[in-house]
């Protein structure tokens, strides 16, 4: 940790940056955080205001404030069924995500077999392409299943949990693998000297070793599911209703009840705020990772 | 930590490999091959472990993404409609009827397909460039320790944090015609308008889309170079300072340079996220995207499931995924030979 004395030294000596660029950084970073910034103040402030305020031209200071809509908003939409439809499914989905991750990198990282980098690759693969490719194929697909077997996936949470816990898996295995690899082999081996089988090593050691990283992972799937749109607007039906979803009821065909939208919003956000706050600095280093390495 | 680390390649291999050459002999020499473990040599265990702890993984991979796409591809081929829905498998064969359909640019379909591809390209390129440019600006301004950074990053990452439908949303309700504080601050605050404008309608949803694409996207090329930025040995600059160099020659002769493998990255990975996006337009506008906005995620999913003609927006899919394994396969190889010449 020598960055931060050697840095303060080099600004109080006669390397200290030229004006220009001080003030170039004043403004930039000042216009971003702005720029940030406002949709938050926006959320927040008209939450606070009643509707005919929302309705009527913008103010920026809400005046009178009342928190009523943080009351109306849970009788305008049935938005406490939406949270708890949004809450299993994205802790189901997370929860396996993740045990199925740890499987996963547990194999990439122990064990050199054939198609190893073929599975690699072809996992991360799937990342890149558009969900709306795999949205009409998987659609048929859960029809099928439910005709052949009349178990509906589809409209169901199952089909759901299923669906979200493979798209934070590419991400899971990769950060897992590399987690994984910094744990000293030599771990394992002494439980396998021990008579500890894999599995048993896997269990006993290695994810005790890697709780960090398994709950970035699970916060990170969360997150995943928390914030996905695009199949939850055709994968649910009115019981198993998404938050995703759900939000937009709040436009009906005569009033848009925007303050208790925004009331809604900031609910809603919270639990991901607060997991990303908590595991801000795990999950900034896997996230960048990827594409620093 | 979750640190940047090149997966170690199986240790001492040969060292394995002898010692089982003991009691494993009839084994083929030199086979990649798991740790041996002496207590339980049964051959299948050992090597059918590891794809035991995948299968999971592969399973569900099989069932949402790999099938899937085999199944797009399968129904691409067929003139799959409402009718028969329950039974797509059985549904007659359209040939190329429907790459015809989507492709003939006279026809309405095609026509219609054509332009929101252009609209998609326009607005990724915008829009990933802005994104780029405030992100690698802000991690390099941001890189000295100034009083507040700490702070100020954690606000940088405020629009990554939010769910993507709360933020939108919000970007929703600021660009309303009535009571949205775009107009009020244009119009009412500023007077740069004579009169208010219509944000979510016309031309300017094309602007209001890349605004709010650029708002969420910006924050993670920030993360991005802002690692990059460590990685940049100390001795660079301490030998530009020696030499005489300046902040901004330092900017451009050590920071830029030093930072291409990761734009690389960076900028394939923007590409796919903008172009492949499907909730910003999707929450911004509601189902009926503007034209000048109406992106190809949008599009294909409303050419599906709005008219219910899933043959052609199979087609289209397919479409779009041999265009960006073209666009993603010609960038790396581009970008690469261009790094080691």
């Amino acid at each position: 940790m020598l960055r931060p004395a050697g840095r303060a030294a080099a600004r109080r000596g006669p390397m200290a940056p030229p004006r220009s660029f001080i003030w170039t950084r004043r403004v930039v970073l000042t216009a971003l955080t702005i720029f940030a910034l406002v949709p938050v103040y926006v959320m927040v402030s008209s939450s606070l205001k009643p509707l005919q305020d929302v309705s009527g031209t913008f103010r920026w200071i809400p005046s009178p404030i009342t928190f009523s809509s943080y009351i109306q908003m849970w009788q305008t939409v049935p938005l406490a069924q939406y949270f708890v439809n949004s809450l299993i499914v994205c802790t189901c989905a997370a929860a396996l995500s993740v045990l199925v991750a740890t499987f996963a990198a547990y194999a990439v990282s122990r064990y050199r077999f054939r198609g190893r980098r073929v599975f690699t690759l072809v996992v991360l693969s799937t990342q890149m392409f558009p969900g709306i490719l795999f949205l009409l194929p998987l659609f048929l697909i859960f029809v099928s299943i439910g005709n052949v077997t009349g178990f509906q996936l589809l409209g169901s949470r199952t089909g759901l949990v299923i669906t979200y816990l493979t798209f934070s898996l590419p991400f899971s295995i990769w950060l897992l693998v590399s987690y994984f690899d910094s744990i000293p082999r030599d771990l394992d081996e002494a439980a396998w000297v021990d008579g500890c089988g894999p599995l048993r090593a896997l269990f006993r050691v290695v994810i005790p070793a890697a709780i960090p990283g398994i709950v970035t992972v699970a916060i990170y799937a969360f997150m995943t599911a928390w914030g996905e749109v695009l199949f939850a607007s055709v994968m649910t039906n009115d019981t198993t209703r998404t938050l995703a979803v759900g939000l937009r009821d709040y436009s009906t065909q005569n009033d848009v009840y925007w303050n208790q939208i925004m009331a809604a919003s900031i609910v809603v956000s919270i639990p991901v705020v607060v997991g990303f706050l908590l595991m801000q600095r795990f999950l900034v280093a896997g996230l960048t990772a990827g594409a620093v390495k | 930590m979750a640190r940047a680390r090149t997966p170690t390649p199986a240790p001492a291999r040969s060292a394995r490999t002898d010692a089982r050459a003991g009691g494993a002999g009839h084994q083929a020499p030199g086979r990649r091959r798991r740790p041996v473990r002496r207590r339980r040599p049964g051959r299948l265990r050992r090597i059918g472990l590891p794809y035991l702890l995948l299968l999971p993984a592969l399973l569900f991979e099989l069932l949402v993404h790999l099938v899937p796409m085999v199944v797009g591809v399968f129904i691409s081929f067929k003139s799959l409609t409402q009718l028969y829905l329950t039974q797509w498998l059985h549904t007659p064969w359209a040939g190329l009827g429907n790459y015809r359909v989507v492709v003939d640019f006279n026809g309405a379909i095609g026509q219609a397909l054509l332009h929101s591809f252009v609209v998609t390209c326009a607005f990724t390129a915008i829009a990933v460039g802005l994104s780029w440019l405030l992100g690698c600006a802000a991690a390099i301004l941001a890189q000295d320790s100034f009083r507040g950074r700490g702070l100020l990053r954690a606000i940088f990452l405020t629009p990554y944090a939010l769910p993507a439908y709360t933020s939108v949303i919000t970007w929703a309700f600021m660009f309303q015609y009535n009571n949205g504080l775009i107009n009020y601050v244009l119009h009412n605050e500023l007077g740069i308008t004579s009169s208010p404008t219509f944000w979510l309608l016309g031309d300017n949803s094309f602007i209001a889309l890349v605004t709010v694409s650029v708002w969420r996207n910006w924050p993670f090329a920030f993360l991005v170079v802002m690692a990059g930025l460590q990685s940049i040995p100390r001795e660079f600059y301490e030998a530009a300072a020696i030499d005489g160099a300046g902040v901004w020659q330092k900017i451009r002769l050590i920071t830029m340079p030093s930072l291409r493998p990761v734009n690389q990255v960076l900028v394939l990975v923007l590409f796919l996220w903008t172009f492949n996006d499907f909730t910003t337009p999707y929450v911004l506008f509601g189902n009926g995207a503007p034209p000048p906005a109406d992106v190809i995620s949008i599009h294909i999913y409303n050419a599906s499931f709005l008219t219910w003609n899933f043959g052609e927006g199979s087609a289209m899919s397919v479409l779009l995924l041999l265009f960006l394994l073209v666009i993603s396969g010609g960038y790396l190889l581009f970008t690469s030979r261009r790094r080691d010449a």
